[in-house]
């Protein structure tokens, strides 16, 4: 058995129960901190896919920007001595039946289609194809993407402002 | 065993669903945004497994690049909405925010 083998096992053990412990655990902060070891074996798996600067930016991103939001929102919005912190869930049982039942669909559907797979190119590096690829062929949705993060900041310090009146 | 393309795309199936229920069961807000990164996330996996795969070159990385920006876009925004609703409704039970002003 391939090293990688074992390790594509490993890491999508750890995203699978670190995912699982996010939705079904009771207290908020558990599910933060369980959220952090998950988004860090998906940057693991991108590492497997041969794509070095999705998963360095995927920690970058995930794990140094929006987990430290979620759990600055946590912190804000709960008191941490409350009971308050604790979150009830409504309607498990339904929602175990329909989640389980799109997810066997959906592995179906993906076992039993004939995917037209090449055999992977192996890439040296990724980082000056992606340069380049975002200065070229992508320059319009890099440049609206600008201007999509522009708003988010306006919108975000006007929604986040307390107004006093 | 090698790992094939299958592999990831269960992986990401798996994931997806695991997001979904999160986003429909629980009743925290921040609890429904963690669901929405992990659905964010499951796309972005499908989206460098096939780039990997098909034999495309980084198209698809540079996708999951858009996915990104769009998510932390996202993040910002929702947690702005998630603090006025504590603010007026001393409560981020996304039940009990059913009026538009109280």
């Amino acid at each position: 058995m391939p090293y990688t083998t074992i390790l594509f096992y490993v890491l999508a053990f750890i995203t699978v129960v670190s995912a699982v412990v996010v939705v079904f655990n009771k207290n908020v902060i558990h599910s933060a901190f369980s959220l952090f070891f998950a988004l860090f074996a998906v940057s693991g798996i991108f590492v497997l896919l041969r794509a070095d600067f999705i998963a360095i930016t995927q920690i970058m991103i995930y794990v140094g920007g929006i987990l430290i939001l979620l759990l600055f929102g946590v912190m804000l919005t709960t008191k941490i001595t409350d009971i308050e912190l604790r979150s009830k869930n409504l309607n498990t049982i339904p929602g175990i039946i329909f989640t389980v039942g799109i997810i066997s669909i959906l592995v179906f559907i993906i076992t039993s289609t004939k995917w037209h797979v090449k055999a992977p190119v192996v890439n040296e590096e990724t980082v000056s194809q992606i340069g380049k690829m975002l200065l070229t062929n992508y320059l319009l949705p890099f440049e609206i993407a600008s201007i999509v993060l522009l708003v988010a900041l306006i919108g975000s310090a006007m929604f986040a402002r307390r107004i006093k009146d | 065993m090698e790992i094939g393309l299958n592999h990831y795309l269960v992986l990401s199936a798996i994931l997806f669903g695991l997001g979904l229920f999160a986003m429909i069961t629980r009743r925290n807000a921040i609890l429904v945004l963690m669901g929405i990164e992990l659905i964010l996330n499951a796309a972005n996996i499908n989206l460098v497994a096939f780039s990997h795969f098909g034999g495309m070159g980084v198209d698809g990385q540079v996708l999951t690049i858009f996915v990104m920006i769009l998510a932390v876009a996202e993040a910002a925004v929702a947690l702005g909405i998630v603090l006025n609703l504590y603010n007026n409704f001393a409560t981020v039970d996304v039940d009990e925010a059913n009026t538009m002003k109280d």
